[in-house]
Order: structure tokens, then C-alpha cells, then sequence
């Protein structure tokens, strides 16, 4: 199986201190990878340097056997969708025309959406469940529901790679559970590979198939799940003590962070 | 607003473009009809040696037209400048960019350009594009401009061009100062039909260039880092929004000085009302814009008539409430 993208070695700095430092990893078609550490451990990024806004100090980004820095935006941008953690419009679009410019990469310059963008563009809003806000201007939503737009319009694109930065930020517990049920769906019938920052290590023990765990810029694990959320790596991550035991329902993981309690 | 569908269709901007132009041609009709003295049309058109035609063909029309471009420019700038700089506050006056065009126009006319029509608006172009650069590059970090560094940067260049203004107003002779000062409150009255002509062709020249890249304009309107994720090679783009927006502020600050808020009220009624889709509202803020300003001319002629107000004096008492409304908006926004 060849890789759908490819870092290696990766460095990067904002001034004299490194924020990633030989950051090498691969993720394959269909893969679902999570990407875990403390704060400040370098997450976003990592992921604004896979999407190209950032270039990287040192160290190569291959997307589809290609440098990424060889491509058109425009020919990234069919490629692979990206997530912000948070992005705030301030001019009144409506949530389906937000949706719709993940199409623009696919039609030319000054297109008018066709048949088939729509049709795109409203079962990505349908999966998410905000197509009921077609026509409501996005300055005028919900914070997790600007959330659920954005990532429509991603799905919108139709990537071969998704990169979401903290997905779930904004979202209660049934959308948190119902975007990753739309993520591993996608995964499973379009091959699309994703990669999520996570802060939620239970997410990302229930969801993920492989993890990513930096810490102060470095890959400090990389693995299955129950390969990378070990106490001892987590303890050593996130420099406080962690208690990682079985959880009963779904057979992956439980972490918490252990409280001490006086008395 | 939910009195638009949910997004634009070709057939919709086609229908919307023309029921605008159709207003516009209106509003030029009817603005020739106002002023201090009454003229009537019948004569005007039957005798063209009459006092009737001269007041309307030969005074007011060329006024009206220019108004209509110089209108016109302002709003699709300001409409362009807005989702450039992802911030619904710019405006190429409190940017400092129609200050940048006017240190350039004023620079032409006092070495004596005023006989070749074109040269003005190429001085203030070149201004314009100067002070673009220079703001931009002043107000972002991190891939975007706050609201606060914006209208910072922009008083400072605002500033720096009137001192830069006055410095050579006082070099300068003493009519050409009284020329200057005139041009730079802001007057439609007096241009030539070469001027006029010259700054319609650069105005359209921009219009259609902004035109060209109204959907970079709708990504970037998002943020940039965004724009540049769903495929628009943002460095390329904003060149040409630059230049773009430099040629319709340099047309409109040459024939008519300093008009300000017209780039900031416009483009947001008209989003307000026909959405943010920036294919419509690009030539939307272009034709509302000059509607707006030849309405606003007709008012500066005859408020206080006989005496005449700058038409930038009616537009700054109009649009800086309303600027003062929108930062509130803002900042209200902004701590939530």
C-alpha cells in the first residue's frame, strides 16, 4: 500500500526555538489517525504545514508520491480539506454558499455551481445534519453549528485526505459522536484517510486506528491505539500522572487524569 | 435576511445587474432634474442654445456622470478591500489608501499634469497602490488584519498624507494651493468630459478586474489561510486586488479629491439586501455606489443652495454615524 501522504523529518520554528523537530510519519488511503499531545506540543502546526500554509524548515510533505510544495493550490485543494479549529466570517454568506466553496477548487474560476456541486454540497450539510441552515447566514449561527458547516464544506471538496484541527471543539457529546461516525464512514466508502488533532484521548482511543503522540515538538509514539495510550507515555507527555484502564463498552480505552484528593 | 435564496445563480445576478442599472440610469435622469435653479427639460432638449440646455447638458450631466463613476469606484473598492482584508470595516478612506491617491493626484497637478487627462488618475493610482501596500503590510499578523490595527495603520497613513499635503501646498503657488484645497474636499463640480472619460476608463478597467477574481474575493472574504485551503493562490490574488483597487480609488480620487465612507456604507447595504456572494456584489456595490453618490450630489447643490457643500462633507455626516454604529456592532461582537 503506498502512502497518501508522506512526512519526513519534519522542522519547523517560529523564531529560534523549534516547534517541530524531526516529525516523521506516513498515513495510508482510508487510515483514521489522531493526533494527541499537551498543549504546545506543536498539533496545529503540524497541521497547517500538511496543508501547506506553513512551509516546513527542513524535512519534505509528499502528497501522492509528489511534493507538496510542487503543487497548485488549487490541485491541493481536490486533494485534501482542512478543518480550523475555529474560523470567524464576518460577512453574511449563507451556510450553504460556505459549503459550496468547497467546490470552487473543482469548478472553473468564475463557475456557477451545477447539479452535481449542489447535490454534493447538500448531502455533505445532510450528513452533518446543518441543512437545515442552507440558507441562514453563517455570522448568524451557533458556534458548533458554524463548526458542522465547516466541516461540510470540507466534505465537500471530496478529499482524499482530511485534516481536522480539534474537530469537536465546539460540539456537545451526540454531534462529537456523530462526526466521527461520519468520519469512519467515510473512510470506510471513499477511502478517505483523515487526520484529527484530538484533545479528547478517549475519542481518540474509540475512534482512531493509529495515534500520533508529539510532545515539545517531537513524535514521542506512534502506534495503535493501545500501543501509544500507555500511562507511562502519557505520564512522561503530558507530565502528570494518568490512570489508562479497559473501557467496558467498547473494548478500547479509558484515560483519566488522577486527581489527588486531600483528606 | 431570508428574502434571497440560499445562493446565486447566474440568472439571478443577470436579473439583479440590470434592475440596478436600470435604477442608476433612473437616478441620473432624476438628479439632473435637482438643483438651485429650475431648467426645463423640453427646452433643454428642443434648443441647444438655450440657458435649459446648457444648466442640463452642459453643467449638471457631466457632474451627475462623474458622481456615477467616482460612486461607483469607491463602492466595488471598498467591497473588494473588505473581503481582501476578511474585515467588514475597510473602507479605501479610513485605509489610507484614498489619502496615498491624493499625495499622488496632488503631486500631478502641481507639476502641472491637469492638461493631460490621463496623467492624474495614473499619479493617484500609483499613490493609491503605495499606500495599499503599506497598510496591508503594516496591519496583519498572523494571515489577518484585526479591526483595530486596520483603522490604527489607516489614521496614521490618513496622517502622514495630509502632512505630506499640506507640505506641499505650502511649497506650492498660491492658486494652485486654492486648486488643491477645492480638489481635496471633495467637489464634483468642473471636470472636463476628457477627465470624466479618463477616469470611466480606468474605473471599469478595475471593476473588471475585481470582477475577474469575485470568487478569490468570496474564499478570502473567509480568512486567508482558509481561501489559500480551498485553492486560491492567495499571494497571486492579492496582487491583483491591489492593483485592481488602486486603479478604481485612483479614478475616483482624481476627479473628485477626498469622498469618504461611500466604499463603506454601500457594499454593506447591499449585503444586507442581496447577500455576501461577491459576483453580484461586486458590480451591485459599483451601480449602488453611483446611485448613491449622485443622490448625495444632488443634496450637496441644493441643501443649502445658493451655496454649495462638498459632496464629501454630505457623505462623511452620513457615513460616520453609521461607520460609529458598525464599530460598536464590532466590538460588541468581537468581547463575546
Amino acid at each position: 500500500m503506498s502512502a497518501l501522504l508522506e512526512a519526513e523529518r519534519l522542522r519547523f520554528a517560529y523564531g529560534p526555538r523549534p516547534v517541530l523537530d524531526d516529525v516523521s510519519f506516513a498515513i495510508g488511503p482510508g487510515e483514521l489517525v489522531g493526533v494527541i499531545g499537551p498543549n504546545g506540543a506543536g498539533k496545529t502546526t503540524l497541521v497547517r504545514l500538511l496543508a501547506g500554509v506553513l512551509a516546513p524548515a527542513s524535512g519534505s510533505i509528499r502528497l501522492a508520491e509528489r511534493p507538496l510544495s510542487e503543487y497548485r493550490r488549487r490541485d491541493v485543494a481536490r486533494r485534501l480539506a482542512v478543518v480550523p479549529q475555529d474560523a470567524h466570517v464576518d460577512f453574511p454568506f449563507t451556510a450553504l454558499e460556505v459549503v459550496l466553496m468547497g467546490r470552487a477548487a473543482h469548478l472553473p474560476p468564475l463557475g456557477f455551481p451545477r447539479a452535481r456541486d449542489l447535490a454534493v454540497a447538500r448531502a455533505a450539510m445532510q450528513r452533518l445534519e446543518v441543512a437545515h441552515l442552507e440558507d441562514r447566514a453563517l455570522d448568524r449561527v451557533s458556534g458548533g453549528e458554524r463548526q458542522r458547516v465547516l466541516l461540510a464544506r470540507a466534505l465537500a471538496q471530496e478529499p482524499d485526505l482530511l485534516l481536522l484541527d480539534e474537530p469537536t471543539t465546539h460540539l456537545d457529546l451526540r454531534h462529537q459522536a456523530g462526526i466521527h461516525e461520519v468520519l469512519g464512514e467515510l473512510s470506510r466508502s471513499r477511502g478517505t484517510a483523515v487526520l484529527s488533532v484530538l484533545h479528547d484521548l478517549n475519542l481518540a482511543a474509540m475512534y482512531c486506528d493509529r495515534l500520533i503522540l508529539l510532545a515539545a515538538g517531537r513524535v514521542l509514539r506512534v502506534g495503535t491505539p493501545s500501543q501509544v495510550l500507555t500511562a507511562e507515555a502519557l505520564g512522561a507527555a503530558y507530565r502528570t500522572q494518568v490512570y489508562v484502564g479497559p473501557n467496558d463498552a467498547t473494548g478500547s480505552l479509558v484515560v483519566l487524569p488522577l486527581v489527588r484528593r486531600r483528606g | 435576511m431570508t428574502l434571497r435564496p440560499p445562493y446565486l445563480t447566474a440568472r439571478r445576478l443577470a436579473a439583479t445587474t440590470a434592475v440596478l442599472a436600470a435604477l442608476l440610469l433612473l437616478s441620473i435622469a432624476g438628479a439632473m432634474l435637482v438643483g438651485p435653479v429650475r431648467a426645463s427639460v423640453w427646452r433643454a432638449l428642443t434648443d441647444a442654445e438655450s440657458t435649459d440646455h446648457v444648466i442640463l447638458f452642459r453643467t449638471r450631466l457631466p457632474r451627475v456622470l462623474l458622481g456615477a463613476v467616482v460612486g461607483g469606484s469607491l463602492g466595488a473598492s471598498g467591497a473588494a478591500l473588505q473581503a481582501l482584508l476578511a474585515n467588514p470595516l475597510a473602507c479605501p478612506h479610513l485605509l489610507g489608501i484614498s489619502g496615498g491617491a491624493a499625495v499622488g493626484g496632488v503631486v500631478a497637478l502641481i507639476a502641472g499634469a491637469e492638461a493631460i487627462s490621463f496623467v492624474v488618475p495614473l499619479a493617484a493610482f500609483a499613490g493609491a497602490l503605495f499606500a495599499i501596500g503599506v497598510v496591508y503590510l503594516c496591519a496583519r499578523a498572523g494571515g489577518r488584519s484585526t479591526p483595530y490595527a486596520l483603522l490604527l495603520v489607516g489614521v496614521v497613513f490618513n496622517v502622514l498624507a495630509s502632512a505630506a499635503i499640506m507640505l506641499i501646498n505650502v511649497i506650492a503657488s498660491y492658486s494652485q494651493a486654492h486648486g488643491v484645497l477645492f480638489w481635496l474636499m471633495g467637489s464634483l463640480s468642473g471636470q472636463s468630459w476628457q477627465l470624466i472619460a479618463a477616469a470611466a476608463a480606468y474605473a471599469l478597467a478595475g471593476l473588471a478586474w475585481l470582477a475577474a477574481h469575485a470568487q478569490d474575493l468570496n474564499l478570502l472574504a473567509t480568512g486567508e489561510e482558509g481561501a489559500a485551503q480551498l485553492g486560491v493562490d492567495v499571494e497571486r490574488a492579492r496582487r491583483a486586488i491591489f492593483v485592481a483597487a488602486s486603479l478604481l480609488v485612483g479614478a475616483a480620487v482624481s476627479v473628485s479629491g477626498m469622498i469618504s465612507f461611500v466604499g463603506l456604507i454601500v457594499p454593506h447595504l447591499i449585503r444586507l439586501v442581496l447577500g455576501a456572494d461577491h459576483r453580484l456584489l461586486l458590480p451591485a456595490s459599483f451601480l449602488g455606489g453611483a446611485a448613491f453618490l449622485v443622490w448625495a450630489d444632488a443634496l450637496a447643490r441644493t441643501a443649502l443652495a445658493p451655496a454649495e457643500l462638498p459632496v464629501g462633507v454630505v457623505t462623511a455626516l452620513l457615513g460616520g454615524p453609521f461607520f460609529l454604529f458598525l464599530l460598536r456592532r464590532e466590538l460588541a461582537r468581537a468581547a463575546s
